[in-house]
């Protein structure tokens, strides 16, 4: 009986088929669910690692140690974990290791679109591409294998769209649980430039091995159509091209790196005309034609964002696009926002009125850049904003600083927020930095994370104390308010921000969407005082809306969940508690 | 490709449109097809435009639905059926659930929320039908139900049988919402749909 699986969980139970017992992850969106369906396995040890290289770097020992690992993150994650990435390559693996990259074309939920397959290329890895869920289980557990076969981690690289699309698949049964034998083997190992040059060696010899392989694997495979027109493709493209073009010849990469050379060679020589169809970089394309194989792709697709099967028949078969309505472009755009009563409004609301510059940083809150919180300057990266402060400062001086905080989450600070802030103290800055703690990680799904103190598994475990762990550091003034306190919080900000030493605020108050708790009762407008000021509006909140007609604010008390904050923002205190 | 029956359901983060995709795509599993889910995970689902594409037939490849194809468009919010009205084919279906979620620029008073939206939808997809899910369901006994009074619509649209989807509720929804679930898809099946 076939089930219908997201991509994401079909990995998961590739591995768990493949008898993996060790899987680690920092949790991020296109990624999250593979490691959190893992840890539903009684049998498989999975943690939540505080980040992505610490999760590739538990990942490695595991391997070392002779168990088969499965290690997840999304693109982003990969450059986190890029330093152990490159030299695992040169170690190669005992127990089997795939490291699953899933990347966001389109940016659903992401700072950058970039395409991980370029990482095999330069960290020498073997990559792996499926193009749905039933495939994604198969090369999962064959990853494995591979991995094993040619003593080297194996990269599986996905999309959203793989990952987050549901296909059908056919489950297996739990393999066998390996554990291999553990051996001291130093050179092997231990990566002085004196073992590494040897690890060179046969990291090249490897790569040639997996050349010749390439040519082979079913992997990849012809489908032969029409001979007028051949598509080199690969993941989800593959199945833009056989839903737009369905009686073309296709050759489907599932190895995209490396590329067969001679395959590919026979292909091109056997078709009219040769095109690629790859989202976002042209990998593939180029490697062709530094072979000299003549092939077009980029100058007919786009480098942007996800493909579509029109989008493929249009610049392919010459059809035309549908007709438009003209609709959508007299239709309201509706950006995604923070909930009714999340903590992070009052901290945003608070920092508009003070006009002050804000470095941000990765998570629900980047929401706070939008309009009308309209409270970021910048966001680059997790664990950015506070080393972004210490920047700001050191450009341009103290004073600016009192008018400048650094923005980050609980569980980003314990990401990558920890070092910088050791920066500051060391090089002596001044800067104010908020941490939100809302007790997890929100946008991924509510993951928790070491400041939680409950495990993947929802066990018990020891709680990192951030306060602690900021005064260890050296931050001697570190205060914890409630954001939803608005003039407490504008006080401690106030007098954090005039002070000429690093501060950190910890604004503690868990997500909305897990603390249901109401902190007032129900709230309603009283329209006799309401003189339509629309502050109340500002604060971006769906619990609260303007009624034209009237020019009154209104209640939602269908989203409404009496978080109490937009009473504090009233100036004529028209929104009342219902008493009773 | 025509074999292939495309359904779009859009609506706002939050709705639960999830499990209205879960149920119809359930049903088509049973009845032995071949089947695709879209949906768009992570920070649109924060209050922002959502949307599932549900397709099954003998072979789906795209797990997105060409624009253009969509049989069905099935919205829960009535901006949210025009926003998305031009992936759905020109004799496509159109049903509307009654309800209206202002989006930020029209909360905050920059933009206005077109009054007149279902006749621009008519114009240009004259087989729309507008229901009150909302009301009904409060009617079977919990406002939550809405979007099961939807599947109800749309599964008669779209001709799956009403035991198959009866068997597929009893599979995803809690014991305890159950009864309610199944009283508002019945009610859903007899509404009367302009195709």
């Amino acid at each position: 009986m076939k089930r219908l699986l997201i991509g994401n969980e079909a990995i998961a139970r590739g591995a768990y088929e493949a008898g993996a017992s060790v899987a680690t992850a920092y949790p991020g969106t296109p990624s999250t669910e593979i490691v959190s369906h893992l840890a539903r396995y009684e049998d498989i040890y999975a943690e939540w690692a505080p980040n992505e290289k610490v999760a590739l770097e538990v990942g490695i020992g595991a391997s070392i140690g002779g168990a088969r690992t499965l290690v997840a993150m999304k693109h982003v994650g990969i450059n986190v974990a890029a330093d152990p990435l490159y030299t695992v390559a040169y170690t190669g693996v005992n127990g089997g290791l795939v490291i699953v990259s899933a990347d966001d074309p389109g940016m659903h939920s992401s700072q950058n679109e970039q395409d991980n397959r370029g990482y095999g290329k330069f960290a020498k890895l073997p990559v792996i591409e499926p193009s749905d869920s039933q495939e994604a289980k198969d090369y999962t557990a064959l990853a494995f294998e591979l991995s094993e076969q040619f003593d080297t981690p194996v990269m599986l690289r996905v999309t959203t769209r793989l990952s987050h699309s549901q296909t059908l698949v056919e489950e297996g049964e739990r393999g066998e649980l390996v554990l291999k034998e553990y051996k001291k083997n130093a050179p092997k190992y231990v990566m002085l430039p004196g073992y590494a040059r040897g690890r060179h060696v046969e990291v090249e010899k490897r790569m040639a091995a997996l050349s010749d392989y390439a040519e082979t694997t079913p992997l990849n495979r012809i489908e032969w159509g029409d001979k007028k027109l051949g598509i080199i493709t690969s993941g989800v493209a593959y199945q833009y091209v056989r839903e737009a073009l369905p009686d073309v010849s296709v050759l489907k990469l599932g190895l995209v790196n490396p590329l067969p050379k001679n395959l590919i060679t026979s292909f091109a020589q056997q078709v009219e005309r040769l095109v690629v169809v790859e989202e976002l970089e042209p990998v593939i394309e180029q490697q062709l034609k530094a072979w000299g194989i003549a092939a077009e792709g980029k100058e007919i697709f786009t480098l942007l964002g996800e493909y579509s099967p029109e989008m493929i028949a249009q610049r392919l078969a010459g059809e035309a696009l549908p007709p438009v309505s003209g609709l959508t472009s007299q239709i309201p755009p509706r950006p995604p926002l923070l909930c009714p009563g999340c903590p992070h409004r009052g901290v945003f609301h608070v920092l508009r009125k003070r006009r002050v510059t804000v470095m941000g940083d990765i998570g629900c809150y980047t929401l706070g850049a939008l309009s009308p919180l309209e409270a970021m300057d910048a966001c680059v990266c997790m664990g950015a904003s506070i080393g972004m402060a210490m920047g700001m400062e050191k450009a341009r001086g103290e004073e600016f600083a009192s008018k400048m905080v650094g923005v980050i989450g609980d569980s980003t600070f314990v990401h990558s927020g920890i070092t910088p802030l050791i920066d500051i103290v060391y090089n002596q800055g001044t800067s104010t930095i908020l941490i939100l703690d809302n007790d997890t990680t929100a946008m991924t799904g509510h993951q928790d994370h070491p400041a939680t103190g409950v495990t993947i598994k929802k066990s018990p475990t020891n709680k990192l104390d951030l306060e602690a762990l900021v005064r260890a550091v050296g931050i001697k003034n570190v205060r914890v308010v409630d954001p939803l306190k608005l003039d407490e919080l504008d006080t401690v900000l106030g007098e954090e921000l005039a002070r000429r030493e690093p501060s950190v605020i910890i604004a503690k108050r868990p997500c909305a969407l897990i603390d249901r708790t109401p902190i007032t009762s129900t709230l309603w407008v009283d329209e006799e005082l309401c003189n339509g000021c629309k502050a109340c509006i500002r604060i971006g909140c769906t619990g609260i809306y303007f009624k034209d007609n009237e020019k009154k604010a209104a209640i939602n008390p269908n989203t409404c969940v009496s978080c109490g904050m937009c009473p504090q923002v009233c100036k004529v205190d028209a929104i009342k508690v219902v008493e009773g | 490709m025509s074999q292939i029956m495309n359904v779009l359901i859009t609506g706002v983060g939050g709705q639960g449109t999830l499990l209205t995709s879960r149920i119809i795509a359930q049903v088509a599993v049973d009845l032995g097809h071949d089947v695709k889910v879209t949906e768009v995970h992570g920070m649109a689902q924060r209050g922002g435009s959502v949307v599932s594409e549900v397709r099954y037939g003998e072979k789906v490849y795209s797990p997105t639905i060409p624009k253009g194809e969509a049989d069905v468009l099935l919205a829960f919010e009535k901006l949210e059926a025009a926003r998305w009205l031009d992936y759905l084919k020109p004799d496509g279906i159109v049903i509307i659930n009654d309800e209206r979620v202002d989006p930020l620029p029209v909360m905050s008073g920059k933009m206005k929320y077109p009054e007149d939206i279902i006749d621009s939808i008519t114009q240009f997809r004259p087989k729309t039908t507008v229901a009150n899910a909302t009301q009904t369901a409060i009617e079977c006994g919990n406002v939550k139900a809405a979007n099961v009074v939807l599947v109800g619509i749309l599964s008669k649209v779209i001709g799956l049988p009403p035991e198959k989807v009866e068997e597929a509720i009893r599979k995803l929804v809690p014991p305890k919402a159950l009864e309610v679930n199944l009283a508002a898809f019945r009610r859903g099946v007899e509404w009367s749909v302009n195709q």
